[in-house]
């Protein structure tokens, strides 16, 4: 016999919980990502619009190659650090907050 | 040993006396550890909850190899270096997105499917929608996505047994490679086991950047390379002498100019206009292609973007692998160790590309399995002149690399396949009843007839390069696995049909698409291809009219995965009534952290709810 499913009456399961759950990692997610889309969606245009300045040498790279081929990968490796830190940190504290629901809970029910 | 152009079926002896030695006996020597590892390991875990356990064993070092050897595929290894060589600039979008793909994998995705428990994206299709129907649907582009990616390893594989083998037919190779790894397969070696793949990797690594190395130190390193080359608005090249006793040598007819090579918006994205523009009498075209030529390109760029970003997102046999991590810090720890090992590995092929557009450029008049997509493995042999023997060893590396690459992917990508028309279609949807042993028996008779349908496809696209091939499959991953894992994670109102429809409409435009595009540059073939698809070649004349379609054609993306989002959201909320019920708790298990233990809960309830 399966043990009893737990209430869903405690702040884990409230609809306040999900919601700020979800708003808070996405918030973060859509941070990095929209760090990541400015370079993705301005380096075309910059070669767009400015091609005289993306082809300055740059130790016989033009700038437009040196920044995509090698310096875009460093670039990325930043922002997923920072994404793993932030987010690591996210969820320990989501952790907390729900243990410290948890423990109010049970000291005002008895 | 230079290969020579007699591409008939040559006498097999004559064939053998002009085999270099050395990169005959590292390449062996890779297929034999491989194949002998695989065994191996299959002997000592034999069931699928042994490898995730396997995966749940080993560090976060050991993992990220083993992620990243599956996901360098012969178009990492060989199809980049060769575009970037035909096309150049506008190829580089290809590693640098192939690498930062996994930054959207990464922040949207990885972290709610693992924590869901669901290990593939059919398992995952079912467990958000409580729908076994959707999982048949999901399995389809399993096999999809699947087959436009073996093709280009089917490529790789008869590209390097040509090179090899001088005066091997390009089939030859595909057949032999590819029966070697569908026996392996069948047989139950070769599945995915994490040691192998990460060795895989290593070698990778080593087979790609030892020979980039030795090769700069000798002929001028990748700036001087690329300062060869007369950017537009340059009177002249800022390199002239690239090192000692190393000249550039002459381009070839077929060769891009400089100014269009090494800045962007060049032959890969301005294609299709160029050749509305030839169809124009002459005194129109200058004046059609000032007014078209960048702004489609910069259209296709986008598309491109938008295809590799969201496709990495979306590859099933990439997604399975980020379960073998034991928690959710190693798993995140792990995609960024991922990115760290592919990104190093993708600044390396373009610099093969660079170099190999100065001092190799009769590979430019090459075609097939003669062309630019083979400038890794015969760039090294530059160095035979003045190095002597050390040109054979540093190309024999380079084939012992395109071994791995090919044989790890491909033997991945068959495994999965093969799961998926044994296990899902077979096991599940013709003969839910079958016995164990009737399912291992249909295990070795799917890998025989996915192998076969996977070598069959192969020996058709030696015109088409090896890069462009997998681009393709990215973009049909892009277009129906990636809007159903993003919108089913983020959006809570998604229904079954919203999602079945969704991607079922994004999916096959993009296959469409890809497969017209495919059809219609065989049609130009000039060898044998060319007349087996010659009843495409109108397809041709019509995109000469209309450019613009051609790049929504051979890039669908820009407009394929807007289309599955849109109508995921439209068909949603049309059927809003059936969103699963217990939709809250599904979204709890997603995304809160797993130290809450709310998986198992969700688990308890569901046997306890089977069990009414």
């Amino acid at each position: 016999m399966p043990p009893t499913p737990p209430a869903h009456d405690d702040v884990v399961h409230s609809e306040s919980f999900l919601r700020s759950l979800m708003r808070r990692q996405l918030g973060l997610s859509i941070a990095c990502a929209a760090t990541f889309l400015v370079a993705l969606i301005g380096l075309p245009l910059l070669n767009y619009f400015a091609p005289a300045l993306m082809a300055t040498r740059v130790a016989g790279f033009t700038l437009s190659w040196l920044i995509l081929g090698v310096l875009f990968f460093p670039f990325v490796w930043i922002i997923s650090y920072a994404f793993i830190k932030r987010s690591i940190a996210l969820e320990e504290d989501e952790v907390a907050q729900a243990e410290q629901a948890r423990r109010g809970k049970e000291r005002a029910d008895p | 040993m230079k290969t020579a152009l007699f591409s008939s079926a040559a006498m097999p002896l004559a064939a053998l006396e002009r085999v270099d030695p050395w990169i005959l006996a590292f390449s062996l020597v890779t297929v034999a550890v491989t194949i002998w590892m695989g065994f191996r390991s299959a002997k000592t875990s034999k069931t699928a909850s042994d490898f995730f356990v396997a995966g749940r064993s080993v560090s976060v070092g050991w993992n990220a190899s083993a992620i990243s050897g599956e996901y360098l595929s012969a178009a990492s290894f060989m199809g980049v270096a060769g575009m970037v060589m035909s096309s150049g600039y506008d190829a580089l979008w290809y590693p640098v997105c192939y690498a930062c793909g996994y930054l959207f994998l990464l922040l949207f995705i990885a972290g709610p499917l693992r924590r869901f428990g669901a290990y593939t994206i059919p398992d995952f299709a079912e467990g958000r929608f409580d729908s076994p129907l959707f999982r048949k649907i999901a399995v389809c582009f399993v096999l999809f996505i699947g087959f436009f990616y073996t093709m280009p390893q089917m490529k790789g594989a008869g590209v390097t047994l040509s090179y090899i083998f001088p005066g091997m037919p390009y089939w030859v190779g595909v057949v032999v490679v590819g029966a070697v790894i569908t026996f392996n397969v069948s047989l139950g070696g070769m599945k995915g086991i994490t040691l192998v793949q990460a060795f895989q990797y290593w070698i990778k690594m080593f087979a790609i950047s030892v020979p980039v190395f030795v090769l700069m130190s000798v002929v001028g390193f990748y700036n001087g390379h690329i300062g060869a080359n007369k950017a537009p608005g340059e009177t002249a090249a800022p390199v002239t002498t690239l090192a000692d006793n190393t000249v550039r040598k002459p381009l070839v007819e077929k060769a891009p100019k400089d100014e269009v090579w090494v800045a962007p918006f060049g032959p890969l994205t301005t294609k299709a206009v160029n050749a509305a523009a030839a169809a124009l009498p002459v005194e129109q075209r200058a004046a059609y292609l000032a007014e078209h030529q960048k702004p489609y390109s910069l259209l296709y760029t986008y598309s491109l973007i938008i295809a590799l970003v969201c496709g990495t997102a979306g590859l099933p046999h990439i997604l399975v692998r980020f379960y073998t991590n034991p928690d959710g810090v190693a798993a995140k720890r792990t995609t960024m160790w991922v990115m760290i090992l592919i990104g190093v590995f993708y600044v390396f092929p373009p610099v093969f590309g660079a170099i190999g557009r100065n001092l190799m450029p009769e590979l430019y008049s090459g075609v097939g399995a003669k062309g630019t997509d083979k400038v890794v493995l015969e760039l090294p042999t530059l160095l035979t002149g003045n190095a002597g023997v050390l040109g054979s060893i540093l190309s024999g590396i380079t084939c012992a690399g395109a071994f791995a690459a090919f044989m790890s992917t491909f033997s991945g990508l068959l495994v999965s396949m093969t799961g998926a028309l044994a296990h899902d279609v077979y096991g599940r949807m013709l003969r839910p009843k079958s016995s164990p042993q009737e399912r291992l028996a249909a295990f070795k008779i799917a890998a025989v007839i996915i192998g076969g349908v996977a070598i069959g496809l192969g020996c058709f696209v030696e015109p088409l390069e090896i890069n462009f091939m997998v681009g393709q499959a990215f973009a049909i991953a892009a277009a129906s696995y990636f809007p159903l894992l993003f919108m089913s994670v983020w959006w809570r109102g998604m229904t079954m049909k919203g999602a079945a429809i969704g991607m079922l409409t994004g999916g096959l435009c993009a296959l469409g698409a890809a497969a017209l595009t495919n059809l219609g540059t065989l049609a130009l073939d000039k060898g044998p291809m060319g007349k087996v698809f010659a009843g495409f070649a109108p397809l041709n004349a019509f995109w000469a009219e209309h450019p613009l379609l051609r790049i929504l054609c051979e890039q669908p993306a820009i407009w394929t995965v807007p289309l599955a989002i849109g109508l995921m959201i439209v068909v949603s909320k049309a059927t809003a009534a059936q969103v699963p019920a217990d939709i809250r708790m599904k979204m709890l298990v997603l995304h809160a952290p797993e130290k809450l233990g709310l998986k198992q809960e969700y688990i308890q309830e569901h046997q306890a709810g089977a069990g009414h």
